[in-house]
């Protein structure tokens, strides 16, 4: 009580405002959550009604699972997470060496790489779409999985190239070598040393691919006509479905993306907390 | 318990040479410390020893074993890194047995290991800990235990003491001194800091651009450098340097129109190679200074004085040179007094005006 006696009043204000702020954003995001979800569940009549209830009066998941049980839903979800996952896999496999070479070693036209994986990016999607599902069609890829995830993964190693690279920057290089003197090879110096305190970057990183993934719709959408992803089925399907449908749809979106931070949260800390510079 | 033998060892960086061509022996439980100021290729030294970088030609040995082209780890040495290197995400006892546990020695042998040298460095209290928990003193403590722990042959480490903040310092150099006494190891000691060198190594390397300026124990460096680069990096203050004129009679010299005597030799070798100056080096303990003008000695104006407990440290002017004194703590000297100095004759070092090289 005396501290707080003793702090001066603009001290006071400057904290009631970054609580102020905190709590803006947070119900920013919270708010059009709950009413997604609420809305999510509640029957039909309800969600037509007006005005809607912020408080729910009465629950069902019929909704949900009348969705689900439509349009292949459970399908595209089940399609949704497989994409995700198998472009989180690849994309972390060839791009976190790629990050580690960048951050350890001195090479030729290391410059120039850098920059040739940014522009990657550079291509928008939209001119690439037609060669891009030729050229799907010719290999065979079009309307599978893999094509899918592989196209994901093309989108997602640049960031992952470069966060993974500031990764392994933040992890002094003298760790290592001191492990290699110690009896490790490079292998195992990596494994027991840099690996496990690089991961809560890994895991930051595979967040953002597994959500960039989970959200794609463009590419998704043309390069699936049976095997469509979330997001590309409710593109094509929900324009002109019930408002029920809209809310299902944006539940189901929004709930692996919240579960999957749910597991990685506890990396992202000690990533803000120690790891990253 | 081995030699440590490096044989023409040169390292390029692109375009710089960082080691050139160095030869050094370190024989069996010597404690070598390898001294220069920063970017001198004492660390590129150090680390070609421990195998974390490739050498671009020579030799290294330790014992009779050629280990040029081995990876670190088939060494058979330990490294103490300035940043510590402790590993953050493993408790101090996993730390210290992480050597042990990558050569495969049994548990119960590695927890007796971790323990031992846990207590050497008086962390036994910490081994549950993890780094963050600890202090940097403590850290460092880590870092020594586990070197000692691997059980090299040869102890590495790379200005060990240079995070440490300067009681803590001292303290530690003390400690370390008194455990590489005990331990028969043989240990390679880089530091930039001539006191930490002076007091811990058997032996000192001095480098500069890549070279060996002198190998020789630290009394034998710090007495009779020999360049001008090693008196003027040893001892603080450093080494005095005056300018002396050889005089037309070719067996005395004049610095500031007073007349000194010189060895017989050391004019032959002027006159020889048609050099009329030379260096004068004197430390600043081996000058008497005297307040009342004597034979022999050279005329000068206190600048400053300073206080330093055992002595007093006087900064003089002579000429255009500036000269350092050490003054007996008692003596009256003040700023802007006329003063005369006599450099002790045994303890005036020659130095060859162009190559920098010690002449006597």
């Amino acid at each position: 009580m005396k501290s707080r006696v003793k702090s001066s009043y603009s001290q006071l204000i400057r904290k009631g405002l970054v609580y102020l702020a905190a709590i803006g954003v947070a119900l920013f995001i919270l708010i059009p959550i709950y009413l997604i979800t609420v809305m999510a569940f509640s029957p039909e009549d309800v969600i037509y009604g007006y005005p809607k209830p912020f408080i729910p009066q009465q629950l069902t998941a019929e909704t949900i699972l009348f969705f689900l049980n439509s349009y292949k839903m459970l399908d595209s979800v089940r399609i949704s997470m497989i994409v995700a996952i198998v472009t989180l896999v690849i994309s972390l496999l060839v791009g976190a060496p790629a990050g580690y070479a960048l951050a350890r070693y001195i090479f030729a036209g290391q410059d120039a790489y850098r920059i040739l994986i940014l522009s990657t990016r550079a291509f928008p999607m939209v001119i690439l779409s037609i060669p891009l599902a030729q050229t799907y069609i010719q290999w065979h890829l079009d309307d599978t999985i893999m094509g899918v995830a592989l196209m994901h993964t093309a989108m997602a190693l640049p960031t992952t190239i470069l966060v993974t690279s500031s990764v392994f920057v933040g992890i002094s290089k003298e760790l290592e070598e001191a492990a290699l003197t110690l009896g490790c090879s490079r292998f195992t110096a990596f494994r027991r040393i840099i690996l496990p305190l690089a991961l809560p970057g890994l895991a930051a990183s595979a967040i953002f691919t597994f959500v960039l993934s989970w959200n794609e719709v463009f590419a998704a959408a043309i390069l699936t006509v049976h095997n469509r992803t979330m997001p590309a089925r409710l593109i094509v399907g929900l324009g002109g479905s019930p408002a029920t449908f809209k809310f299902a749809g944006g539940f189901i979106m929004l709930v692996p993306a919240i579960v999957f931070m749910f597991f990685v949260r506890r990396y992202l800390f000690s990533l803000w907390g120690i790891k990253l510079k | 318990m081995a030699e440590i033998r490096v044989e023409n060892v040169r390292k390029v960086f692109g375009k710089v040479v960082a080691v050139k061509d160095v030869n050094l022996t370190v024989p069996d439980r010597e404690f070598a410390v390898l001294l220069g100021p920063s970017g001198c290729g004492k660390t590129t030294l150090l680390r070609c020893i421990a195998g974390l970088e490739q050498v671009d030609g020579g030799h290294i040995f330790i014992g009779d074993q050629e280990i040029t082209n081995l990876s670190p780890r088939d060494r058979r040495i330990a490294m103490v890194f300035q940043s510590y290197a402790v590993f953050p995400h493993m408790t101090v006892f996993d730390n210290i047995g992480f050597g042990p546990r990558m050569q495969h020695v049994p548990k119960p042998e590695i927890k007796k290991r971790v323990q031992s040298t846990a207590e050497m460095m008086h962390i036994e209290d910490l081994l549950e800990r993890y780094p963050a928990q600890l202090s940097g003193g403590q850290r460092q403590r880590v870092a020594v235990a586990r070197a000692l722990a691997a059980q090299a042959q040869v102890l590495l480490m790379d200005e060990p003491l240079s995070n440490l903040d300067a009681l803590l310092r001292l303290e530690m150099r003390a400690e370390l001194k008194a455990l590489m006494d005990e331990l028969d190891t043989t240990v390679v000691y880089v530091t930039h800091d001539q006191v930490e060198a002076l007091s811990l190594g058997d032996r000192i390397a001095v480098m500069h651009s890549g070279e060996f300026m002198q190998v020789d124990e630290p009394m034998k460096v710090y007495d009779h450098p020999a360049a001008q680069f090693v008196g003027g990096f040893i001892g603080n203050p450093p080494m005095n340097f005056l300018t002396a004129r050889l005089a037309d009679d070719g067996t005395t010299v004049l610095v500031n129109e007073t007349r000194l005597p010189i060895a017989p030799e050391t004019a032959a070798h002027l006159r020889a190679t048609g050099q009329r100056t030379v260096w004068l080096g004197i430390r600043s303990e081996n000058i008497d200074p005297l307040d009342a003008h004597t034979e022999g000695a050279l005329s000068a104006r206190v600048i400053v004085a300073e206080p330093l407990g055992s002595h007093i440290l006087l900064t003089v002017k002579m000429g255009d040179a500036i000269v350092k004194v050490n003054a007996h703590s008692d003596s009256a000297f003040r700023s802007g007094q006329d003063i005369w100095l006599r450099p002790v004759p045994e303890k005036i070092r020659w130095m060859d005006k162009e190559s920098g090289q010690a002449l006597n």
